[in-house]
C-alpha cells in the first residue's frame, strides 16, 4: 500500500508540475511576455464610463421610483435635474477624453488582448 | 494509505507558495506566461487538496482506525451519514475544508473574472496564494490530519448531539460562508496592491460576497435549529462564542452588501467599503480561531493549543499588511461625492451600517472579555445572556425600522413633506398593530411589543413596494399582472431580492420576539398517570418504554397532550444512552401547530429508576417563524443571486468601451 500510494504521490506531484509549466510549454518562445496593462487614458476611460453609467442607472431608478409613487413629485423635480446635468457632463467628459485619445482601427478603443 | 494524504497536502503547500511567490513576482514584473502559471497553481492546488481529502474520506468510510482522527471521532456502529460528517466535525478535517474550500472558490473566482479583469486577476492570485499557504502549511507541519496509530479493535466514536442529521449540512455551509469571504477580501487586497480601486473588484465580488453572505446565514439557521431539536435546553440561540463566530462576520458582509450599494450608485464610502471587507474576512478567520483553537474554554487551553499562536498571528499579520495597504491608497480612494442630506436614502444605508457595525463590535467585545479578564485577572468574566440581549434590542430595533425607512427615501436628499406621503401608510398598518396587540396584551413585554410593531411596519413598505411596482409594470406595458410582477422582479433582481430578504428578517424578528418574549414554561416531576398543565395544553404522563436502536438505548416518556376538550394526541421526550460513547443525551418532544407557528416542546430532565420523569416544559408562540424565515430567505438571495442578463450586457459593453476583453 505504502509503495502504491508513492507512486500515486509522484504521478501527482509530475501532473501539477506540468500543469503549472505549460503556459511555457505552449508559448516556448512568445512575440510578447509583458501583461496587458491600463495605461493612464484608459484608467480615465474606466472612471468615466463607470460615472456615466453610474449617473445613468441613477437617473432611470429615479424615473421608475417616480412612476411607482415612491418618489413624491416634489422630490423628483428638485432630484432630476442635477442627475440630467450629471449624465450631460458625464457623456461630454468621455467625448473629450475620446477626442484626445482617438480610438484604434477597430474603433472600439485598445484592441483587444485575449491571448489565454 | 496517509502517506498519499500527506504528499498530497505538501505539493497543495508547494503549489500554494509558488501561486503567492510567482504571481507577485509576475504581476509586478508584468510577466504574462508566469502569471497564467501562478493561476495553473492555485487551480492544481485544489486537485491537490482534493486528492488529500479523498484519502480521508475513504478512511473514514473504511473505519481505518489506525488514522487517529478516525479512531478518535468514529466508530465501527456510527451510521454512515454521520461517519462522513466526521470530515468536517473535527479540528484538524476542519481546516483541510477550508483549504480545500479555499482553492476550489480562489480557482473559480480566477477562471470566471480573468476575461473582464484580468489586470485585477493578476494580483488576486497572489493573495489567495498567501491564504492558502497559511492553511497548507498548518496542516502539513502543525495539525495533520494523517496521524497514525496502531488500530484499536474499535473507535471512541461520536459525541450524541452531533449524530444529527443537520451536522450534515450545517457545518459546511458556515466553512463556504467563512472562506466565501476570502474572495471579496482578495479582491479588494488586489485592487489596493495594483492601485485598480475602479469599481471592478466591486462587481466581480459582489455575488462571490451574496453566496458567502447567503451560506453563513442558513449555516446559523440550521445550527440553531440542531441547538433547539438536539441540544435539549429549550432554547435555539446562546450567544454561545462558537455561535457568536458565525453571526459577527455575517453582520459585517451584510454591513457591505448594504453599504457597496452607496459606492455603486454614489461613488462613496469607498475607503469604509475596503474596511468593511477586511473585517468581514477577518472575523471569520478569528471565527475559525475561536471554534478550533480551544481559546473558548480557557485561555489555558489556548497557550496549549497547537493552532491557537498560528492563528493568532495570521490574523494579526492580515490585519496589519491590509490596514498598511489601506493607508498607502486613501488619496485614490477619496470620494468624489459627498452626502448631501442626513435624510436620504444613503444616509439611511449609513446608520444601517453604523448599527450594524455596532451591534457586531459589541459581540466581539462581548466575545473578548471572558479571554482578555482571564489572561489578565487569572479568572474569566463571562458577559452573559444579558448583556447580548440588551444590546440586540439597542441596536437591533432601530435596524429593523430602518430596513422598512431606507429603501423608500430618494437618494440624495427627500423632503419632510415627501416622506409624509411615502410613510402614511405604513406608519398607520405599525400603530394599528400595536394597538390591536396592546389589547390582545402583548404589552407584558415592551421590546416584544416594539418589534411586533416595526415588524408591521417593514411589512407594509415590502407590500407596498411590490405593489407599486407591479402596477408601475403594468403601465408600462405588461400584458397581465402576473407578467407584470414577473417584469418587476427581472428587471431588478438585487433591489426585490433583497426586499424578499428582508422580508425573511421580518419574519425572524417576529419568530424571535414571540418565542422569547411571550413564551410560557412549567416543570412537574410526574409519575405514570399523572398530568400538568402549561399555557392552554394539559400533558399526561402515559408510560416510559425502553428500545435498542443502532447505536444507542432509547428511553422515552409518552405524554397525551390535549387543549381544552381537544384531544391533540401524544409526544415523546426520553434520553438516549450511547453504548460506545458512554454518554447520555437528551431527547426532545416537539409538537408544532402548522396554523400558528407554535411549538409545544417538552425535555425529559430527569428519568428516575421507579419511572417517575421531571418534565420540563415550553409553549413557544411562533418560533416555527423563524425556520419558515430561513426558505424565504434562501428565496431572497437566489432571486438576488439570479444572472441579470441587462447588467451582463451593460459590464460587456463598457469593458469593450476601453477595450478590456469582456468575456466573463
Amino acid at each position: 500500500m505504502t509503495e502504491a500510494a508513492l507512486i500515486f504521490a509522484a504521478l501527482l506531484a509530475i501532473a501539477c508540475v506540468v500543469v503549472v509549466a505549460l503556459p511555457f510549454l505552449k508559448e516556448p518562445e512568445p512575440e510578447s511576455d509583458s501583461l496587458d496593462e491600463f495605461d493612464e487614458g484608459e484608467r480615465r476611460r474606466l472612471e468615466l464610463l463607470e460615472s456615466r453609467d453610474r449617473s445613468l442607472a441613477a437617473l432611470k431608478e429615479l424615473e421608475f421610483d417616480h412612476r411607482t409613487g415612491t418618489i413624491s413629485d416634489d422630490d423628483y423635480r428638485t432630484l432630476v435635474g442635477p442627475l440630467r446635468r450629471e449624465v450631460a457632463s458625464a457623456l461630454q467628459a468621455l467625448e473629450r477624453a475620446a477626442s484626445v485619445q482617438p480610438p484604434s482601427d477597430d474603433g472600439e478603443g485598445r484592441p483587444p488582448a485575449g491571448r489565454s | 494509505m496517509p502517506e498519499l494524504g500527506r504528499a498530497a497536502l505538501v505539493v497543495t503547500l508547494g503549489l500554494s507558495t509558488y501561486a503567492l511567490v510567482a504571481g507577485a513576482a509576475a504581476a509586478y514584473l508584468g510577466r504574462r506566461r508566469l502569471a497564467l502559471s501562478a493561476q495553473n497553481a492555485l487551480v492544481a492546488a485544489f486537485f491537490s487538496t482534493l486528492v488529500a481529502s479523498g484519502v480521508l474520506l475513504s478512511a473514514l468510510l473504511r473505519h481505518d482506525f489506525s488514522f487517529t482522527y478516525v479512531a478518535r471521532t468514529t466508530s465501527a456502529a456510527l451510521p454512515t451519514g454521520y461517519t462522513i460528517s466526521a470530515f468536517w466535525g473535527g479540528q484538524k478535517r476542519t481546516l483541510l475544508l477550508w483549504l480545500l474550500v479555499l482553492t476550489g472558490f480562489g480557482a473559480l473566482a480566477v477562471r470566471l473574472n480573468r476575461g473582464w479583469a484580468r489586470d485585477l486577476i493578476v494580483w488576486v492570485v497572489p493573495v489567495f496564494g498567501a491564504v492558502a499557504v497559511f492553511f497548507s502549511f498548518l496542516v502539513v507541519a502543525v495539525a495533520s490530519p494523517f496521524a497514525v496509530q496502531p488500530a484499536p479493535a474499535d473507535g471512541a466514536g461520536m459525541t450524541p448531539s452531533l449524530q444529527n442529521p443537520y451536522m450534515l449540512a450545517h457545518p459546511p455551509l458556515l466553512y463556504l460562508g467563512y472562506v466565501g469571504l476570502t474572495v471579496p477580501f482578495a479582491f479588494a487586497i488586489a485592487a489596493l496592491l495594483s492601485g485598480r480601486t475602479d469599481e471592478r473588484w466591486l462587481i466581480a465580488t459582489r455575488r462571490w460576497t451574496l453566496v458567502a453572505w447567503t451560506a453563513l446565514g442558513i449555516g446559523q439557521l440550521l445550527g440553531a435549529h440542531w441547538a433547539y431539536v438536539e441540544v435539549g435546553w429549550g432554547g435555539y440561540y446562546a450567544w454561545d462564542p462558537v455561535e457568536n463566530a458565525a453571526l459577527m462576520p455575517w453582520l459585517a458582509a451584510t454591513a457591505f452588501l448594504h453599504s457597496v450599494m452607496i459606492q455603486e450608485k454614489r461613488g462613496m464610502l469607498r475607503v469604509w467599503n475596503v474596511l468593511l471587507v477586511m473585517l468581514a474576512f477577518s472575523l471569520s478567520l478569528f471565527g475559525t480561531f475561536l471554534t478550533r483553537s480551544g481559546v473558548v474554554n480557557s485561555i489555558h487551553s489556548f497557550t496549549q493549543s497547537s493552532i491557537g499562536p498560528w492563528f493568532l498571528a495570521f490574523i494579526a499579520l492580515t490585519v496589519a499588511v491590509s490596514l498598511a495597504l489601506l493607508f498607502r491608497r486613501l488619496p485614490q480612494l477619496r470620494s468624489p461625492t459627498r452626502l448631501e442630506s442626513p435624510v436620504s436614502r444613503e444616509a439611511a444605508f449609513l446608520y444601517n451600517n453604523l448599527l450594524l457595525l455596532a451591534l457586531c463590535l459589541t459581540i466581539l467585545w462581548g466575545v473578548v472579555y471572558p479571554l482578555l479578564s482571564e489572561a489578565v485577572r487569572g479568572e474569566a468574566v463571562v458577559l452573559g445572556r444579558s448583556y447580548f440581549d440588551f444590546f440586540l434590542r439597542v441596536f437591533g430595533l432601530p435596524l429593523l425600522l430602518l430596513m422598512g425607512i431606507g429603501p423608500l427615501i430618494a437618494w440624495r436628499k427627500a423632503s419632510l413633506r415627501s416622506l409624509v406621503t411615502t410613510f402614511r401608510w405604513p406608519t398607520a398598518v405599525a400603530l394599528a398593530t400595536g394597538v390591536v396587540l396592546l389589547l390582545l396584551g402583548a404589552g407584558s413585554s415592551v421590546p416584544g411589543l416594539v418589534t411586533y410593531t416595526f415588524a408591521a411596519f417593514v411589512a407594509a413598505t415590502i407590500v407596498m413596494e411590490f405593489a407599486r411596482g407591479t402596477r408601475a409594470r403594468k403601465a408600462l406595458g405588461a400584458a397581465t399582472w402576473p407578467g407584470a410582477f414577473h417584469s418587476l422582479i427581472s428587471r431588478n433582481r438585487r433591489r426585490y431580492g433583497g426586499y424578499v430578504v428582508h422580508a425573511a428578517i421580518v419574519l425572524l424578528a417576529i419568530g424571535i420576539a414571540g418565542s422569547s418574549a411571550f413564551d410560557t414554561v412549567a416543570e412537574a416531576k410526574l409519575r405514570p398517570g399523572e398530568s400538568m398543565d402549561v399555557g392552554k395544553y394539559t400533558l399526561a404522563y402515559r408510560s416510559l418504554d425502553e428500545r435498542q436502536v443502532e447505536n444507542a438505548t432509547e428511553i422515552r416518556a409518552t405524554l397525551g397532550v390535549s387543549r381544552g376538550d381537544r384531544d391533540l394526541g401524544t409526544l415523546e421526550a426520553g434520553k438516549n444512552a450511547y453504548t460506545i460513547e458512554q454518554q447520555v443525551s437528551n431527547e426532545v418532544g416537539i409538537r408544532s401547530d402548522r396554523l400558528t407557528g407554535e411549538d409545544l416542546f417538552v425535555i425529559a430532565e430527569q428519568i428516575d429508576p421507579d419511572g417517575a420523569v421531571y418534565f420540563r416544559v415550553f409553549v413557544k408562540p411562533l418560533v416555527n417563524l423563524i425556520w419558515i424565515a430561513g426558505l424565504v430567505f434562501v428565496l431572497g438571495s437566489a432571486i438576488a443571486l439570479w444572472p441579470d442578463a441587462r447588467e451582463q450586457r451593460r459590464l460587456v459593453a463598457r469593458a469593450r468601451e476601453v477595450g478590456v476583453p469582456a468575456t466573463r
